[in-house]
């Protein structure tokens, strides 16, 4: 394939990179690539580019296109498909076409998410200093007897679940 | 070639606008009454019978044996 594509430019044939050559028999898919650099971009939000997306036709499509200015009535249906390739690349189910590029991004984001991970885990380890004395778990069991003796929130938060006359949660 | 059935042509704002009405009345009357219903009406009804049989005198007494107060022993 890149042997032929080689050949061909050596020997300035068309048909790479000049998208004119557009056989209308054709499906839009035999020309493979477009060349990057053209102004023509069509997205599902801006249908209707400014340039058409064939724009050096050879004989055949320029008498197509002098049929297109008489009455329409007049072109047969494999014509009127024709000048709708040379006007657009994509039909628009073409062009709306679903992928699979959403697994490849979730994908990715699971991985860094995951790498983060064990970057968090590396911190934790070796740059987090000593927990202050409030956050062990002796001062934590203080605070919370005098949260209950105080009787905190004791309509419907920590102090209601507590049962003062078996001096343990409630079931 | 088959022919497809003719779309819509008319006042396709005018049938998204009556959905999305019709369904965000829905939805934002359904979120009322489930907070009203799940949350707020539970939580008179703990505040009332808390309440209800509350001796705040007995409460402070248990709170100064306790040894919470600055006060008071």
């Amino acid at each position: 394939m890149f042997f032929r594509a080689a050949r061909r430019l050596v020997l300035r044939k068309p048909g790479l990179g000049i998208r004119g050559i557009h056989n209308p028999g054709d499906t839009a898919h035999s020309k493979g690539k477009i060349a990057p650099y053209t102004n023509y971009h069509a997205q599902r939000s801006y249908p209707m580019p400014d340039e058409p997306f064939c724009t050096e036709l050879n004989a055949e499509q320029r008498a197509l296109k002098e049929k297109e200015k008489g009455s329409w009535t007049q072109l047969s249906h494999a014509e009127k498909v024709a000048l709708y390739r040379l006007q657009f690349h994509e039909t628009f189910a073409e062009m709306n076409r679903r992928s699979n590029e959403w697994k490849t991004v979730m994908g990715c984001v699971f991985f860094f998410c995951g790498f983060t991970a064990l970057l968090i885990w590396w911190q934790r380890v070796y740059v987090f200093p000593e927990k202050p004395i409030t956050l062990t778990d002796e001062w934590k069991a203080k605070q919370l007897q005098r949260i209950l003796d105080m009787k905190g929130n004791p309509v419907q938060g920590l102090a209601s679940r507590w049962d003062y006359e078996k001096k343990e949660w409630k079931k | 070639s088959g022919t497809l059935p003719k779309p819509q042509m008319h006042r396709l704002l005018a049938k998204r606008l009556r959905f999305h009405f019709v369904g965000a009345i829905i939805v934002s009357l359904g979120v009322a009454a489930s907070y009203k219903f799940g949350v707020a009406e539970p939580r008179k009804k703990a505040y009332a019978d808390f309440y209800r049989n509350y001796d705040s005198m007995k409460d402070f007494e248990e709170m100064r044996k306790a040894g919470i107060f600055q006060s008071t022993k």
